[in-house]
């Protein structure tokens, strides 16, 4: 049977010296607390079943920084590596893909360029074509599908940069988009949830991916095990990403796969 | 020295450093010729069959002596349908080392297969040694091979149908997961690889 996937996920930036750093992460035994490549080793040996790598940089030093870390987590961790933050080229995607990693996330570029979408998985191949969608609830009456929160109605709506801006398209139909542009997978992530610890936006979540035939990944929320397991049981995803609870060293990724075994998910233990 | 044939774009670089670090001496290679001196062949897993056919094509006869010699290969995800006479995702023959088809995963599961699934496994073979029934490996995948001949199939995996994972026939080994990206078993089953080659 196909498990659920657990997949932390590491804000990779600059440090004041230039060298790359894990954004958040507290872990007292670690030497180097912040190393990308060391958390990523940390995160394998716990059984993670991918890792996200997303580039909070957002520069050209940053964008070579990150290569750097893909090229040497893949000399020593095998298992699946997703790069996102930034990509905007084709020449992006081949440089990271050369650089170690499986697939590629992307964002802002696909809501402004949907044929990007087209274009990058016609040469890389769907698989390699994650597309994240950021997205926050919108209580006005000019959606298209309206889902039940709280007993109140609302539609989700597309946001970037954070959720700074909205762009008004709805998350629902964004999702079938992408798939028909060749996505070969959806990164979900509420900005209603996100950061809060109160656990994955279930709504939005559960709509997608029964919508959907391509996997589901869903972010932004986690604070406790149940949390994990209602993204699974209620929210249908297929695989669940988290960062500040993993590098918090609250829960290790083994402990939430126990956890998750305990009450009937299958997981990769 | 193993030939990784490098067809186009994609990661090669995992496979690489994987063969690599279960001591294989592992080489990338872009030229047909390469693989004259090659004793054992790995096609990665990279795009989609109608490309990776498209690019292959120039490898073919070298990669049939090799195989007529006895040369190991082991194909690897859509490297492992290229083996196969046909598939439903394009037109155009494949190298047909293995008789059967290449059929889309069934109705009522997500498609591609993405994540880790465990292994049913038919038979012993030295490519699984130290690996058991119930080990898990990373699948990503829209089609599966259906083997007319079901005795070279080594292992199995389900998802909404028993589909071949490892097929072994002579010298010619094939698996539908990516053992390069499924830690530490499949390390061990491109180790196995690496020692059938020495």
């Amino acid at each position: 049977m196909l498990t659920k996937r657990i997949i932390p996920c590491l804000d990779v930036t600059l440090d004041k010296e230039g060298g790359s750093v894990v954004k958040g992460v507290e872990f007292v035994n670690l030497r180097e607390a912040g190393d990308p490549v060391e958390l990523a080793k940390r995160y394998n040996e716990q059984r993670a079943d991918e890792l996200v790598f997303l580039d909070i940089m957002a520069s050209h030093k940053g964008r070579k920084t990150m290569i750097d870390v893909i090229e040497r987590t893949s000399d020593e961790v095998f298992i699946p590596l997703t790069v996102g933050g930034g990509i905007r080229e084709i020449e992006d995607i081949d440089a990271i893909l050369r650089a170690g990693a499986d697939k590629v996330s992307i964002n802002t570029s696909a809501i402004k360029n949907p044929l990007f979408i087209e274009e990058s998985s016609g040469v890389f191949g769907s698989q390699c074509i994650v597309v994240a969608i950021d997205c926050k609830r919108n209580f006005s009456d000019e959606g298209k599908n309206y889902i039940e929160v709280n007993g109140k109605k609302c539609w989700y709506e597309v946001v970037i940069y954070g959720g700074r801006k909205r762009m008004g398209i709805d998350a629902i139909w964004w999702a079938e988009e992408v798939q028909r542009l060749g996505a070969g997978e959806i990164l979900l992530t509420s900005m209603n949830a996100d950061g809060t610890k109160n656990g994955f936006d279930i709504p939005i979540t559960r709509a997608i991916s029964e919508r959907v035939k391509i996997p589901v990944i869903a972010s932004g929320g986690a604070g406790t095990l149940e949390h994990f397991y209602e993204g699974f049981k209620e929210g249908k995803a297929d695989a669940c990403l988290a960062a500040s609870i993993f590098h918090f060293g609250e829960y290790t990724v083994g402990e939430v796969k126990e956890y998750l075994r305990s009450r009937g998910i299958p997981v990769r233990t | 020295m193993i030939a990784i044939i490098d067809y186009g774009m994609g990661n090669l670089r995992s496979i690489h450093n994987a063969l690599t670090k279960v001591g294989g001496d592992a080489v990338i290679v872009s030229d047909s010729r390469d693989l004259s001196d090659a004793d054992g062949i790995v096609i990665p897993g990279v795009g989609s069959f109608g490309d990776a056919m498209h690019n292959l094509t120039p490898f073919a006869d070298r990669l049939f002596d090799s195989v007529d010699s006895g040369t190991p290969l082991l194909g690897i995800c859509i490297g492992m349908q290229v083996l196969f006479d046909r598939s439903e995702e394009s037109d155009g023959a494949g190298f047909g080392l293995i008789k059967g088809d290449v059929v889309r995963l069934p109705e009522g599961v997500k498609i591609p297969q993405m994540g880790w699934n465990e292994l049913t496994i038919r038979r012993d073979t030295d490519l699984l040694a130290g690996i058991d029934d119930g080990d898990f490996f990373y699948f990503v995948h829209s089609y599966y091979c259906v083997p007319e001949d079901s005795g070279i199939i080594v292992a199995t995996t389900d998802y909404g149908v028993d589909l071949a994972c490892v097929v072994s026939k002579e010298n010619v080994h094939a698996v539908q997961f990516h053992p390069e990206k499924s830690s530490k078993k499949g390390l061990r089953l491109l180790e196995n690889f690496v020692e059938m080659v020495k």
